[in-house]
């Protein structure tokens, strides 16, 4: 480790001086450790379209998988900016181990802790957190993606459990995945289940053909007359707006991890523009590229004081799902632009993986879309200013 | 056993390093201080002779109240007490090892471990004088520990061109190179547990210093370099000046 730490971060504001001792302790570990085991291999993963399976048992180790929960389940217990600060590094590496983490987390353990039974909890917390299980979330199917409400899986009461049919696809984790939790219909309500990976009628074949998130595995769920004992349904999961809730979570972490992967990006852009020479003279030294490197930076330090007033308020309990959306979007967004910025301050040098640039693009194009696609959280945001509808 | 670890807060191995206005002291604005690297292993072992022979790893730290952070880190990666000698007057390192083995002899930790160096003074003096100032065993630069029920010590340690094994006897100091082992990454559950766990302060003992920084110096800037030419034909005179001038081969 005599290295020290190689990435110095991005702080144009000293943003630094708004996290604790701890908060700041928390996200140099997680950086360290995305340096040295991440950043080396990732590339080969990416290719491959693999997940680097081994950095599962080392997150673990870690505490990253649920760390907002309690310790009694045997979790760490953080805030949500120190929470928020693990999903920036973690990004910064690739958005594929930022998305196996909020998945995880925000999808998998934090439905179980907040609508699981006393046993669920029990059972399925302390597993999740060692990295024993992994799980999966099953919301999105073939044909409701924006639309969740509308989803088609059914759940029907039979034979003292639950008969599954239907269809989940873009399932981050799924062929992983030890237990998925799966949202259908019971009765026209939309509920939570927790179904097991070999459960008979079950099957979660991977996804291929991606050109994004490819360090992830990303997969169909399919349910045929599928039964799960009684107990296996979230009792306090009750209506869309529970799904919704975890969605919430997710995107606070992927406000953050946006930022993570626009550092990256940005560092790997100054760096090259500073030593580049075209004309006689780093590129750096030419208006233009000055410009996107100003933008760049300024929409990094912006985003950066987003995240973490938004996790101050969340810490609160104060901070509401419409200023998640805000953050997700805006945060989204401009870590795509900048990405595609850096691509092409690289030249032709920035569609190589010797440069990590256009793996992030790449990846950030799928994060645009999942957890709600940008123009969802407008619509979202838009409602909620206006009064006014505008999904249909 | 009772193991102790006396660690640092170093600029860190990136830092630009600028000399101040007072010419004696580097200028510390815009300065990342870490966990002195050595100290990291020195850490690790002894963790890892406490995970063995149970017992508790007590860090020890001189210098002003920001050590504190070198001290939670440690607190962070599983040690149980931390003491802040508190001290912001510039030292040597006899001075420091002083008043470090003023404290030890109070403690009596069975073991002591130490960074083989700090990376900011370089000395590599401290786990021997501290040893010799405390009348007891000291190994430095060990790559290799082995302690045994009947509290015999065998360590390797890194020679000219290979290693020695030297047997020692606790209590002993142990300076620690890299290799001992690969050090672990606080667990966040570590960092949120080591807010609760204790840090003594008090103040540093006092002692002269033996010798006095007058001057700080940066290494002369490099000279540009030479083209002797672009081909082949270039070679000789450089094999030439390689050795003679550079006397390199
Ligand atoms: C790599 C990856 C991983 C994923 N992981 C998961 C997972 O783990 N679990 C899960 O449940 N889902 C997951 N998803 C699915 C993701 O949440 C959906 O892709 C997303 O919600 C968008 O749905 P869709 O793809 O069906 O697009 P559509 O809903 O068909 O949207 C297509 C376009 O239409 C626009 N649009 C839709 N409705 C409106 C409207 N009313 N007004 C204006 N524009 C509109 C959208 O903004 C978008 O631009 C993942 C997706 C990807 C790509
Ligand atoms: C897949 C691929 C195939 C290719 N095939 C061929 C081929 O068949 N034959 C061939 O000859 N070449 C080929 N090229 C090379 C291509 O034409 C160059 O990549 C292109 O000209 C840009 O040069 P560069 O990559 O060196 O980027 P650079 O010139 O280093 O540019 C880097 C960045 O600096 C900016 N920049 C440079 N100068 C200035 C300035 N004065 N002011 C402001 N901004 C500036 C650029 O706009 C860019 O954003 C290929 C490239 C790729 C990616």
């Amino acid at each position: 480790m005599l290295i020290g730490t190689k990435f110095k971060g991005v702080d144009f504001y000293n943003t630094d001086d708004l996290l604790t001792d701890d908060e700041k302790m928390v996200r140099d570990t997680i950086r360290e450790w995305v340096d040295e085991k991440v950043i080396p291999i990732i590339e080969k993963h990416y290719m491959e379209g693999t997940f680097p399976m081994h950095l599962i048992p080392e997150m673990a180790e870690l505490g990253i998988f649920g760390a907002t929960l309690p310790e009694k389940y045997g979790c760490a217990n953080l805030n949500n900016v120190a929470y928020g600060l693990i999903m920036q590094e973690l990004e910064r590496g690739d958005s594929g181990i930022r998305s196996f983490a909020s998945v995880q987390s925000a999808l998998v353990m934090y439905p179980i802790y907040e609508f699981g039974s006393e046993e669920q909890k029990n059972y399925w917390l302390p597993k999740l957190a060692r990295g024993e299980k992994i799980g999966c979330f099953g919301l999105t199917e073939p044909d409701f993606g924006s639309n969740p409400g509308g989803l088609r899986t059914k759940a029907e009461y039979k034979n003292g459990g639950f008969v599954l049919n239907g269809t989940k696809m873009w399932i981050t984790n799924g062929t992983i995945a030890d237990v998925a939790v799966v949202w259908a219909k019971l009765d026209g309500v939309i509920r939570g289940f927790l179904v097991e990976k070999g459960t008979p009628g079950f099957e979660a074949p991977e996804m291929k053909g991606k050109h994004s998130l490819r360090a992830s595995v990303t997969s169909e769920l399919v349910f045929q007359d599928c039964w799960i004992p009684e107990e296996n349904i979230l009792p306090k999961a009750v209506g869309l707006k529970a799904a919704l809730m975890c969605l919430t979570q997710a995107r606070y972490g992927i406000a953050w991890g946006a930022v993570g992967a626009a550092m990256a990006c940005y560092e790997t852009a100054l760096e090259y523009a500073k030593t580049r020479i075209q004309f006689d003279k780093p590129i750096a030294s030419f208006q233009l590229v000055q410009e996107k490197l100003v933008y760049m930076l300024t929409e990094i330090t912006k985003a950066q004081l987003l995240c973490i007033q938004l996790g101050r308020l969340k810490d609160q309990g104060k901070a509401n799902y419409v200023q998640v959306s805000l953050a997700k979007r805006n945060n989204v967004y401009h870590a795509l632009e900048i990405a595609r910025l850096a691509r092409d301050i690289l030249g032709a040098n920035g569609i190589l993986n010797e440069y990590p640039v256009m793996r992030h693009m790449n990846n950030l194009e799928s994060v645009k879309t999942y957890e709600g696609t940008h123009d969802i959280h407008t619509l979202i945001i838009g409602e909620y200013i206006t009064g006014f509808s505008a999904f249909t | 056993m009772k193991v102790a670890v006396c660690v640092n807060r170093v600029p860190d191995t990136e830092t630009k390093v600028k000399i101040g206005a007072d010419g004696k002291t580097i200028d510390k604005t815009g300065v990342n201080y870490i966990l002195n690297p050595y100290d990291e292993f020195a850490v690790e072992e002894a963790l890892r002779v406490k995970e063995k022979f149970g017992g508790e790893v007590i860090v020890i730290s001189l210098g002003g109240s920001e050590n504190v952070e070198v001290i939670r880190k440690a607190l962070a990666m599983g040690a149980d007490k931390g003491i802040l000698l508190k001290d912001d007057s510039q030292r040597d390192t006899f001075s420091i090892a002083k008043a470090l083995a003023e404290v030890l002899k109070e403690i009596s930790p069975d073991i002591t471990f130490f960074g083989k160096q700090s990376i900011d003074y370089d000395d590599q003096a401290m786990p021997s004088l501290v040893g010799e100032l405390l009348g007891i065993p000291s190994i430095t630069v060990v790559v290799k520990l082995e302690i045994n029920e009947d509290g015999t010590v065998i360590a390797e340690r890194e020679i000219e061109g290979g290693r020695e094994k030297v047997r020692g006897k606790l209590p002993i100091i142990i300076g620690a190179q890299r290799g001992l082992n690969e050090p672990r990454y606080p667990s966040l559950k570590g960092i949120m547990a080591a807010k609760s766990k204790p840090v003594e302060e008090r103040e540093a003992p006092k002692f002269e210093n033996k010798t006095e920084v007058i001057e700080m110096l940066l290494p002369p800037p490099k000279k540009p370099g030479r083209i002797l030419g672009t081909d082949a034909s270039a070679v000789p005179e450089l094999v030439r000046l390689l050795r003679e001038e550079a006397k390199v081969i």
